[in-house]
C-alpha cells in the first residue's frame, strides 16, 4: 500500500516529493518534502484511489539539538478503503533569521487539523503558514517559549509569580 | 461555649457574649464558592452529596463569590487559573477564608519539579487558612479542614479584630 501510493505521489509531483521512508515497522510513514505537504494532503484526500477522509492526529515533535530537526507527523485514515497512512515533514530546529521554522497548515484539507497545529505551535514552537487562527491554545497567550522543546527552560516569573518551586 | 446551657423556658431571655454570637452563626454556615479545579474537586463533590452530607455543617457551595465566605481549592492550579483564582478571591467579601485542597494546591504536589504550567501552591498568590493534605484528600480530610476551619472562626473577635490590636 505505502509503495502504491509512493509511486502515485511520484507520478504526479515528482521524484523530489519524497524527502526519505520507512517502509517496517507498525507504522510505515513517507516524509514528504516541506514544500509539498500541502498539495500531497488534497491530492491524497481528493483522490478516489486514496481518499483519505479523516485526519486522526496530527503531532509535532522535537528530535532534539544533536539531530537539529523538528517533525511534523500526520496520521491520516480513509474511513471507506479502511486503510491507515502516516506522512511526516522534516524541518531544521533553527531558521537563519530566528524566526520559528515553518510547515505548510493543513487546515484547507481537514478541519480537525486547525486544534492540533495550535497544539503543535504551543508545544513545540513550529509556525504553520495559512493557518486561520494560529494562536496557542494550552498555555497563556503570554507564556514564554516552547514547553516540549527539548532545550527548553522556563520562564523565572509569570506576571509576577515565581515559576520554579 | 455554653451558648445552649441557658434554657429558653424563663423569659426566652440567654445570657451570652456578642462575639460568641456572631462567631457561632458564622461558623454555622460556611459558604463556599462552588467552583473545582480537578480531580480534588470530585473528592468536595462527593463530601457534599448525600453520602458525606456536608450541608449538616451548614457548607453549602454558592454560585457568586460575592455570597460566598470560603474558598475551597479543590485541584490543581495553573498559571492561567490563578489569576482568576486570585480575581475571584478578590471579589469575595471580607471575612473571607481559603481551604487549600490537596497536596496541588498546596504545593504543586506531582508537578512540583517538572510541571512548568503549575502554579507551586495556591498560597503563592492567595493567603491560606486551612491545608487538607492529600492526593486527592478523602472526604473525612476534607470535613477535618472544615472544623479546624471552625475552630479558628471560634476563636477569632470581629469586634476586636487581631490585626487592630
Amino acid at each position: 500500500m505505502l509503495h502504491e501510493i509512493k509511486s502515485l505521489l511520484i507520478d504526479k509531483f515528482g521524484s523530489e516529493v519524497i524527502q526519505s521512508e520507512n517502509p517496517s515497522g507498525l507504522q510505515p510513514w513517507l516524509a514528504i518534502k516541506v514544500d509539498f505537504i500541502e498539495k500531497v494532503c488534497h491530492e491524497l484526500h481528493d483522490n478516489p484511489k486514496t481518499f483519505f477522509d479523516f485526519l486522526s492526529c496530527l503531532s509535532g515533535v522535537d528530535n532534539g539539538p544533536q539531530q537539529n530537526t523538528l517533525e511534523v507527523i500526520y496520521n491520516l485514515c480513509s474511513i471507506p478503503h479502511k486503510t491507515q497512512l502516516t506522512l511526516k515533514v522534516i524541518v531544521p530546529r533553527q531558521t537563519e533569521d530566528g524566526s520559528l521554522p515553518s510547515v505548510p497548515s493543513v487546515c484547507s484539507v481537514w478541519g480537525t487539523a486547525n486544534w492540533h497545529e495550535r497544539e503543535a505551535y504551543d508545544m513545540i514552537g513550529i509556525n504553520f503558514i495559512n493557518h486561520p487562527d494560529l494562536r496557542r491554545i494550552l498555555c497563556p497567550q503570554d507564556w514564554e517559549g516552547y514547553p516540549l522543546r527539548k532545550d527548553y527552560k522556563t520562564q523565572e516569573f509569570y506576571h509576577g509569580i515565581k515559576v520554579e518551586y | 461555649m455554653g451558648l445552649l446551657d441557658y434554657k429558653f423556658d424563663q423569659g426566652r431571655v440567654i445570657i451570652t457574649r456578642v462575639d460568641d454570637v456572631l462567631n457561632w452563626a458564622r461558623l454555622s454556615s460556611i459558604w463556599p464558592i462552588g467552583f473545582g479545579l480537578a480531580c480534588c474537586a470530585i473528592e468536595m463533590m462527593a463530601t457534599m452529596a448525600s453520602g458525606h452530607d456536608l450541608d449538616r455543617f451548614g457548607v453549602f457551595p454558592r454560585p457568586s463569590p460575592r455570597q460566598s465566605d470560603l474558598m475551597l481549592v479543590a485541584g490543581t492550579v495553573t498559571f492561567k487559573m490563578a489569576e482568576r483564582v486570585k480575581r475571584l478571591y478578590e471579589q469575595m467579601p471580607e471575612p473571607r477564608y481559603v481551604l487549600s485542597m490537596g497536596s496541588c494546591s498546596n504545593c504543586g504536589g506531582p508537578y512540583w519539579e517538572y510541571g512548568y504550567h503549575v502554579l507551586k501552591g495556591v498560597d503563592r498568590v492567595i493567603p491560606v487558612d486551612v491545608y487538607v493534605p492529600g492526593c486527592p484528600p478523602r472526604p473525612e480530610a476534607l470535613i477535618g479542614g472544615i472544623l479546624k476551619l471552625q475552630e479558628k472562626i471560634r476563636n477569632e473577635s470581629l469586634l476586636n479584630p487581631a490585626a487592630l490590636v
